[in-house]
């Protein structure tokens, strides 16, 4: 039986093998912990699921960025020839899954595949690589070391280190009057913090994902957006809401939605979805330091891709988009997941001869008008890519800006290139027609060119 | 006053639990709730807040009919006791009170000025929210009033949250978290209880239960009728109160006080009251009889109630009755003819604090 590396969590591409309790010649048991697997967010222990001797360690310990499906050793299974079993991952202390269940993959399961990154643009001062997981920590700690009213709250980030390992390390740092594990229980705990919010602290609260913010919507808008206003100004409501939006990985249509589009719409709240890991840590700290509302989607996907971040301070101001590539016949404007799907369609159209600038929108609430149809005058061409719906989407309002503000500029219509508009399937097949992909991009991108 | 079943059930929890230390705590009693014993002051000084409502209520009845007034105006009259009571028990600027969309009540006994609510009301640019909040939506950050709440329940976790504040900044403040019998059927007020009770937050939840949620009487929409047992299953003591009483309302309050203070966490409080008015302005109320709101008013009425007791103790004559009645009547005069003279808000005003920031 060839031994796979299994995806120990829905969005997992690559892990590091760090220990092997056993050597060839080995008798295993069903349920032996045979190695032990370090991914971005946890280590996993490795149970073999069948009795057998094993025969070769085809991966050393302490490899580096073995992929997903990588035959990493062979056991010759008692009573069966060689053939394709199943190595069942077990988890250790920390479970990354969000359910709290230890996925049970098939080894030869298909690998879910995020957009590839693209290598950011350069920096002045000196950076480093971290991944956007890191970066997003790194903005909290930091502005909670700076202000003692920063706090963070929500379920898991205390002791389980965060579902998706965003908070990892917080709790040591800050304690637990800082950081806050909450019972399941959205509506409550997003009010909650709108309370205190509104009694002088500035929370982070963190949604294990955005659709089971939905819960949690009427305070969002009625309770944090809307009373500034309702207020004459006298009532600030300083918090953060963020947490992963729109599709991850075969986790079906309840689990992947992108509700940028919902909360871009209100007038009270920023919006703010970053791509990279320099956004994402400088718009974190920007948006705690806000004193307005703040919704932070990030991308779970992206947790785990690296980027070059600056060293040191590093903030990025609100409502300014980002020029991510240059370039002179179309411009792909997006953001969040979108912009890597964007810069790979830029890479294959640039092999066709067509130069593509992509513009990263990555504040959505107050939105860049000036920068989209500053590069719409430019390119006279654009085409909008979002991982999200078509219908009343940041797409749609992009068409509208350009129709409304930009006409004189077009030489064609600016399409969307978005998901279909359907929940999002499970079976990978069907996933993988309804998602944005950089081949739909190119092919709009050709239609109007 | 009824002190709640909560008690003995939670004995019996604690026996099966063993030496859980959030039990054993449980356990301490809260302590023995009093009828306040004034002094001829403080008496005054209730009564007076009382009437203050009252004829500010009317005359925003009487505003609201002549068109001055407009979109959902929902009127505190009968209920006076129970802000009155509760309030003067706080610290303002320490403590902080927030509740639902019926306000105004909690809003003058937090010593707000009145000619600024009367002005919001009227959709004036010297309203306190600037005209931009109406009678549902209303705040002061200097006088610890975080609203004036237009969405049923949603005051309860944030209540919490004030609570939370508190707590995190070890300010010794306390939260006043009023709520009606309509809204404690909702899910967040539960979401709420569980955090508050989990974390020892110092809030005090106050159900206002005016009989009636819009026209649907307690025992038609409630399973448990008896509000005050509505936060047994997690552990927070009820008591029922008589919020027809001014100093019943006191004397729990002081109760709440002490306990919340003392770090044993949140305390529910039932205050039974009655609206003699309708659910909101445009309430024809066939829900129910004349008679029976006619009978609360004759029977009941804190504020004749406060008098007689006064005028029994020796605290105030007839005279003192009657200059009382003409000071308040000149200050809600003064506050309606301000809410009705002040301009409008500038049409500029239009785009102004929807952002604090620039961005």
């Amino acid at each position: 039986m060839h031994v796979k590396l299994p995806a120990m969590s829905p969005t997992m591409e690559e892990g590091t093998l760090a220990t092997w309790l056993v050597k060839p010649g080995d008798a295993v048991k069903p349920g032996q912990v045979i190695a032990e697997i370090e991914t971005d967010k946890a280590t996993m222990e490795l149970e073999s699921d069948e009795a057998g001797t094993v025969l070769s360690l085809d991966v050393a310990a302490g490899t580096d960025g073995v992929k997903v499906g990588t035959v990493i050793a062979v056991i010759a299974v008692e009573g069966e020839e060689a053939s394709s079993g199943t190595v069942a991952p077990r988890a250790g202390t920390e479970v990354p899954s969000e359910t709290g269940v230890a996925p049970q993959v098939k080894a030869d399961a298909p690998v879910p595949q995020a957009a590839a990154p693209a290598q950011a643009a350069a920096f002045d001062g000196p950076t480093r690589k971290q991944t956007v997981r890191e970066a997003l920590r790194d903005a909290m700690a930091e502005e909670m070391r700076a202000d003692g009213a920063v706090f963070v709250m929500g379920e898991e980030v205390a002791q389980y280190q965060g579902a998706y390992k965003v908070t990892q390390g917080l709790l040591e740092e800050f304690g637990d009057a800082r950081v806050v594990d909450t019972p399941i229980t959205e509506y409550g705990f997003a009010g909650l913090g709108v309370g205190a919010a509104m009694g002088g602290l500035k929370p982070i609260v963190e949604f294990m994902t955005f659709n089971f913010a939905m819960q949690a919507i009427d305070h969002i808008i009625n309770s944090a957006a809307k009373t500034n206003y309702m207020s004459g100004g006298q009532m600030r409501c300083p918090i953060v809401f963020r947490g992963p939006n729109g599709a991850a990985s075969r986790v079906a249509a309840q689990h992947s939605q992108n509700y940028a589009p919902w909360y871009a719409s209100v007038p009270g709240l920023v919006v703010l979805s970053p791509y990279d890991a320099a956004d994402a840590k400088g718009l974190l700290k920007s948006a705690i330091r806000s004193p307005d509302p703040v919704v932070f989607l990030e991308n779970e996907l992206l947790y785990g891709h690296s980027f070059e971040v600056p060293e040191g301070e590093h903030v990025v101001p609100i409502g300014k988009a980002r020029l991510y590539r240059e370039g002179t016949d179309v411009t792909l404007v997006s953001y969040s997941i979108g912009v890597g799907i964007a810069l790979e369609a830029a890479k294959l159209l640039e092999a066709d001869g067509v130069s593509a600038e992509v513009l990263d929108l990555r504040s959505l609430r107050p939105l860049d008008e000036g920068a989209v149809l500053a590069s719409l005058k430019k390119t006279n061409r654009m085409v909008v890519v979002e991982e999200g719906w078509p219908v009343c989407s940041i797409a749609s309002e992009i068409i509208a800006i350009a129709m409304e503000k930009g006409f004189d500029d077009l030489d064609a219509p600016v399409l969307r290139v978005t998901n279909k508009d359907v929940p999002l399937p499970y079976a990978n097949n069907l996933e993988k027609a309804a998602l944005v992909k950089a081949a739909d991009v190119v092919a709009a991108v050709k239609s109007i060119i | 006053m009824v002190r709640g079943l909560a008690l003995a059930k939670a004995k019996g929890a604690a026996q099966v639990a063993g030496k859980s230390p959030a039990i054993e705590g449980r356990l301490e009693r809260i302590p023995e709730v009093e009828r306040h014993r004034p002094t001829a002051d403080e008496y005054r000084d209730f009564y007076r807040m009382m009437l203050l409502i009252r004829r500010f209520e009317e005359k925003a009845g009487q505003l609201y009919g002549m068109g001055l007034i407009g979109g959902f105006c929902h009127l505190y009259i009968g209920q006076e006791a129970v802000v009155t009571g509760l309030q003067s028990a706080i610290t303002p600027g320490r403590d902080s009170v927030v509740t639902g969309y019926r306000d105004h009540g909690h809003m003058l006994a937090c010593h707000i000025d009145p000619k600024s609510i009367m002005a919001e009301l009227t959709g004036r640019a010297a309203g306190i929210s600037r005209g931009k909040g109406g009678s549902m939506h209303m705040f002061s950050v200097e006088q610890g009033f975080y609203g004036g709440h237009g969405i049923v329940a949603a005051q309860v976790p944030i209540g919490a949250g004030l609570g939370f504040a508190h707590k995190y900044k070890k300010d010794g403040g306390v939260a006043l978290a009023y709520f009606g019998d309509g809204a404690a059927n909702q899910g967040q007020v539960y979401e709420a209880f569980n955090m508050a009770e989990l974390w020892k937050l110092p809030v005090i939840f106050v159900i206002e239960n005016n009989q009636y949620a819009m026209g649907t009487s307690v025992n038609r929409a409630s399973a448990e009728d008896q509000l005050y047992r509505r936060g047994e299953s997690f552990r927070i003591e009820g008591l029922q109160v008589d919020g027809m009483d001014v100093l019943a309302v006191r004397g729990a309050a002081n109760a709440a006080l002490e306990w919340v203070r003392g770090g044993h966490g949140p305390i529910l409080l039932e205050m039974k009251t009655y609206r003699y008015r309708g659910h909101s302005m445009s309430d024809p109320a066939k829900y129910r009889s004349r008679e029976e709101v006619q009978s609360v008013r004759d029977n009941k009425d804190p504020i004749d109630h406060a008098k007689r007791e006064m005028l029994e103790l020796g605290y105030a004559d007839e005279a003192w009755f009657k200059a009382c009645e003409q000071e308040i009547r000149k200050t809600v005069a003064e506050a309606a003819d301000f809410a009705e003279q002040a301009p409008e808000p500038e049409l500029s005003e239009l785009y102004t604090d929807v952002l604090v920031g620039s961005y």
